[in-house]
């Protein structure tokens, strides 16, 4: 029951490390490769705070095994922007006060980016649908909604314009 | 919240995954998307010496539909049945009980074999598999075997599969009619507080045929014979129905816990099934 050789790229980056097959994805991200972006909310697949990009799938970090995500894409949300070039998303949750506290953000960010690539032109209910695996306890998810229809309108006027 | 020490295995065919459960036994558990697994090894309620992740066996991915029949490979996600659009034609009904599993970051991997072979009560797709009277495809070290999904469920997480076996793929005749997949559950993500899946056939305004079965109401999904029967030959008014509803009530043997009292259940139980007749009926 020793450790696994184990490869992610992650953010575009290659990492290798070695890691126990009972070590969890969210905690390979955090503790081994200091990417500390995706949190650890509930911890019991409730919450969404820890939701990464793997694959092309949102999923909960803290109930993924890092031997299943061997081989694995994975986007967290310093993958989608920086403080010095905000996402789209990033600057609409700001715009549009999509958090209070933070705690879920990277989480929600994440997953809306995903959402988005999928139905890059949601209705609200679409919205409030496909971010049902996410909670946050401060907003009242009003002004994140709000967030991501901004955002989504935001990207595809960009995408227009470049056409 | 972290596990006790496993071994992790990636088999790529159903014959070496079945090797592996057969050579570690008790000490091996497969593992499809791991959202029932995982939190249960997190709790240290499930040991497991080795996992076996069925995660790189392409043979069970797919959807098929053929000639009326529709198979269904056990590692295909709930995200991917959801996107399925030859699936959605022959079966919607797949469709709308998917959309009220779990939630989006769950569905993406959690799979209908899992959902299946698993044996809690709380799942969804048992119930409906024995509404479309489906068929599970088991691989074991003789071979492969069929068991009826009507069949299948002995108590809660016990089924007819035995431990040195997978569950590989799920079969069904297509639906013909109406359909619906009714559940209430208290918040996102949560367990049916009842459920219920029907199929309505039609012949002019008469009720020819059904099939009914209801979810999270007993230690295993109840599929209710005698539900269907007092509204076959009916104009599905609201006397037939209310005959189906009284003919379910019997059947099912629902407990109490945190979803609330067992008469509270009994009542949700009575109005999923009313709702699930209205809206099949009106779509046959």
């Amino acid at each position: 029951m020793g450790k696994m050789h184990i490869k992610l790229t992650v953010n575009g980056k290659q990492e290798e490390l070695l890691a126990e097959p009972r070590e969890l994805l969210i905690h390979v991200l955090r503790e081994r490769l200091g990417i500390t972006g995706p949190h650890i909310g509930c911890e019991t697949s409730h919450c969404g705070a820890c939701t990464v990009d793997m694959d092309g799938k949102s999923v909960k970090s803290c109930t993924v095994f890092a031997a299943q995500a061997n081989g694995a894409n994975i986007t967290t949300i310093e993958g989608l922007g920086n403080p010095d070039g905000l996402h789209v998303l990033q600057q609409m949750f700001k715009e549009h006060h999509g958090l209070q506290c933070g705690f879920c953000t990277p989480g929600m960010i994440t997953r809306a980016w995903r959402l988005l690539q999928e139905n890059p032109n949601p209705t609200e209910e679409d919205v409030r649908f496909g971010m049902a695996g996410n909670l946050c306890r401060c907003t009242g998810y009003q002004n994140i909604v709000k967030a991501i229809l901004a955002a989504a309108a935001e990207l595809n006027a960009a995408k227009e314009a470049a056409q | 919240m972290i596990p006790s020490r496993f071994d992790y295995h990636r088999p790529d065919s159903v014959d070496g995954a079945v090797a592996l459960l057969t050579k570690y036994g008790d000490e091996a558990r497969a593992i499809a998307g791991g959202h029932s697994l995982i939190p249960m090894m997190k709790l240290r309620m499930a040991e497991v010496q080795h996992l076996v992740d069925l995660q790189g066996i392409d043979s069970m991915k797919g959807v098929s539909v053929a000639g009326g029949t529709v198979t269904i490979g056990a590692m295909m996600t709930q995200h991917e049945l959801i996107a399925n659009e030859a699936l959605a034609k022959a079966a919607p009904i797949i469709r709308e009980a998917s959309l009220q599993i779990a939630d989006p970051q769950v569905r993406y991997v959690g799979t209908i074999g899992g959902n299946l072979a698993n044996g809690d009560p709380g799942n969804d797709m048992p119930g409906l598999m024995q509404c479309l009277d489906a068929t599970y495809v088991l691989a074991g070290p003789d071979g492969t075997r069929e068991v009826a999904a009507r069949d299948f469920y002995e108590a809660a997480y016990f089924t007819a599969r035995s431990d040195d076996e997978i569950l590989v793929s799920v079969r069904f005749t297509a639906p013909k009619g109406g359909y619906a997949y009714e559940k209430q559950k208290r918040k996102i993500g949560d367990y049916a507080t009842a459920a219920a899946a029907v199929l309505i056939e039609k012949d002019g305004a008469t009720c020819a045929a059904t099939s009914i079965a209801m979810t999270n109401l007993s230690d295993t999904p109840v599929w209710c014979e005698a539900a269907g029967a007092a509204l076959v030959g009916s104009k599905l008014d609201k006397s037939a129905i209310d005959a189906a509803v009284a003919a379910m009530l019997p059947t099912i043997d629902p407990q109490e816990d945190n979803r609330g009292p067992v008469e509270f259940k009994k009542h949700v139980a009575g109005v999923m099934l009313r709702r699930a007749i209205e809206r099949a009926a009106s779509r046959a």
